[in-house]
């Protein structure tokens, strides 16, 4: 039996991997790539997009009957240039779906939360399908939902950092009380980061310098397929998590707390 | 989405059918999850029969939990009845609007008489009751809590089901906390026992934590009244609609009680069987649902019984109660809601509690920062 599907904004996804497109050698190495993933949905920033009639080699090459394009703002540092930089997008792309991404320090990238649920309120009143880049904070992540953002994207360690899952602690609150579909996004360096996530039960990955940088772009893309599936198919067959934790009393114990029961009124 | 539409989704019989096919190695598996990580799949299994061999571990994971989270110590209680005149006609209560007993509802020196006598024992939260009709609407309720606010940090209310906005309005008068019970959320069943009045309107009362949430009330008390129909379904919902509140209204903190059936001026009905056991079942797995939620074991219960069930989860107790309007004080003989079965006075009800190495904690610390606590500041600066 097939996995369930994703659905975010009453739109259907088979696939739980979401790609990147920056950083592959090439739009060829690209397209291959998007190919073997088996993805549904892709990230472009806007920048590549103001080329103002250029070619982009990477754009061009995404074939939109296959992929939803999802622009992000990537770039932005504040509310204010995000909802520009959506407007923006939304006009040349025609798509109301965006990766809200505000980061104002260059060196590591790290999404502003304040800048981020401000930049959410204001474009889902604008009707843009929002999809906010944040920490792993679940009290953000709940401001975020209730301002209408049609998924979360916590991230897992450091953007680029191919750490994987270091904010395990918090994604598992985040995934256990969330409302909207999860998307583990950033820090994902393997296969098996990716399989991690889904079996803790993330609805999606997006994935893109471990694939984009890898030796070979379209084997990788291949592999993190196999691994969100595995990650999903687990998760859907009921994964026995921590069967020991508890550690269950054996038959012959005693009964120190329910033995009254048996006693006579009961 | 509102729990309303969450509930249609769901239909009581299959939900009962799906929760009697559950089986050992399910419960075994729900009994695997790391806390907190239980979901309502689980939670059908450790509500099912399938678990009646499996209690044990569940009474210990549940203990272990309680104490984790919230120490040991047991909060007390009391209700505190202002009326009992209501418009419902409802199969089970003794305030039904069908019985012929004198209808009352307390003015403010019989609250305060009442109150008296409950800080007398040491009580510093109270729930007060009142059944359903305009007469104990939101203004008489805005007055009860003006009159109380000075004598107790915790007001509690169990009333019937309120307008957004009114909720909000009790809330600027000091309101803390509001229980509202489902009775069932089988609507064959809820038809069948809620006969006429605004009790009637199952979808306004399955709305009722939905609009608590929105006002910003700060806690939400679940819960079912077993026996009206199949308990195991009944706690399912109950445990779907925590969830829900959980999730949605998340800056807001979740009670659970479980009252059954008891004797009651009126006339019988037809209960479906819940025993003691089938109570601590339903305990324990809420606890393993929901390692945050309070869980109120009450004076229905007797004496032998809350004195071993109440470690097995739960973290509040009511102690001393009088169901009748007036029953502290001024009219001590008046009809009573309901039987209560464990008749110590709180302070023997705490006495025990330390002999078994519990605190008994008499205030509302929920309440110290919304400004109505008495000596909240100077409480915080020294």
């Amino acid at each position: 039996m097939s996995p369930r599907p994703l659905v975010i904004a009453g739109v259907e996804f088979s696939s739980r991997l979401f790609l990147g497109t920056g950083k592959f050698s090439s739009g060829e190495a690209m397209r291959q790539s998007l190919e073997a993933s088996g993805t549904q949905l892709v990230t472009v920033a806007l920048g590549r997009v103001r080329t103002g009639g250029e070619a982009d080699d990477i754009i061009d090459r995404i074939d939109t009957s296959l992929y939803r394009l999802l622009p992000n703002t990537s770039g932005t540092r504040s509310a204010r240039e995000a909802v520009l930089a959506a407007e923006l997008a939304r006009e040349a792309l025609e798509t109301n779906w965006l990766k809200l991404e505000i980061h104002p320090d260059p060196k590591y990238l790290m999404p502003d939360p304040i800048e981020t649920l401000q930049a959410t309120e204001l474009l889902v009143k604008r009707g843009f399908i929002v999809l906010p880049y944040v920490h792993a904070d679940p009290v953000l992540c709940k401001r975020l939902e209730e301002a209408g953002a049609a998924a979360v994207m916590p991230l897992g360690s450091p953007i680029g950092s191919n750490r994987g899952l270091e904010s395990r602690a918090f994604l598992e609150i985040i995934i256990a009380q969330s409302r909207v579909p999860v998307v583990v996004d950033a820090g994902l360096g393997a296969p098996s980061h990716a399989a991690a996530a889904l079996e803790m039960g993330a609805d999606a990955v997006l994935v893109n310098t471990a694939i984009a940088a890898a030796e070979d772009p379209v084997g990788m893309a291949a592999a993190f397929r196999l691994g969100v599936e595995a990650g999903r198919r687990a998760r859907e067959a009921g994964l026995a998590r921590g069967e020991a934790a508890r550690g269950l009393v054996r038959a012959e114990a005693t009964s120190p707390l329910t033995s009254f029961l048996g006693e006579a009124g009961s | 989405m509102s729990f309303l539409d969450e509930w249609r989704r769901h239909d009581f019989a299959s939900v009962s059918r799906r929760i009697a096919s559950k089986t050992a190695a399910d419960v075994r598996r729900a009994l695997g999850r790391p806390r907190g990580s239980v979901d309502l799949e689980d939670f059908a299994a450790l509500l099912s029969p399938a678990a009646a061999p499996f209690l044990e571990d569940m009474a210990q994971a549940s203990h272990r939990d309680t104490v984790e989270r919230f120490g040991r110590t047991m909060r007390l209680y009391a209700p505190l009845y202002l009326s009992n005149a209501c418009a419902n006609v409802c199969t089970y209560c003794g305030f039904s609007a069908h019985n012929k007993i004198r209808r009352k509802v307390l003015t403010d020196p019989e609250i305060l008489a009442d109150a008296r006598v409950l800080k007398s024992h040491g009580f510093d939260s109270v729930l007060l009751v009142t059944g359903e009709t305009a007469r104990v609407g939101r203004e008489y309720l805005s007055n009860a809590l003006r009159v109380l606010r000075p004598h107790f940090s915790g007001l509690w209310i169990e009333v019937q089901p309120l307008p957004e906005e009114d909720y909000a309005q009790l809330a600027t008068d000091g309101l803390s906390a509001v229980m509202v019970y489902q009775e069932t959320y089988d609507e064959a069943a809820y038809r069948r026992n809620h006969l006429s009045g605004p009790k009637a309107d199952i979808a306004w009362r399955l709305e009722t934590p939905d609009r608590l949430g929105r006002a910003g009330i700060k806690k939400i008390g679940l819960g079912a009244l077993f026996g009206l129909s199949d308990w195991r379904a009944d706690a399912w919902f109950t445990g779907l609609h925590l969830r829900h509140v959980e999730t949605v209204h998340w800056r807001t903190k979740t009670s659970v009680s479980f009252p059954r059936l008891r004797p009651h001026e009126g006339g019988e009905i037809p209960v479906t069987p819940f025993d003691e056991r089938d109570l601590v079942q339903a305990a324990c797995a809420f606890r393993l649902l929901s390692p945050e939620a309070e869980l109120s074991l009450s004076t229905r219960e007797g004496e032998a019984f809350r004195n071993r069930a109440f470690r097995l989860g739960f973290t509040s107790m009511s102690a001393g109660s009088r169901t009748n309007p007036g029953g502290y004080a001024s009219a001590p003989e008046s009809l009573e809601q309901f039987e209560i079965d464990d008749a110590r006075s709180p302070e023997q009800v705490a006495a025990f509690l330390r002999s078994q190495g519990y605190e008994a904690v008499w205030k509302d610390w929920d309440q110290a920062y919304d400004g109505f606590a008495r000596n909240a500041p100077e409480a915080l600066v020294s």
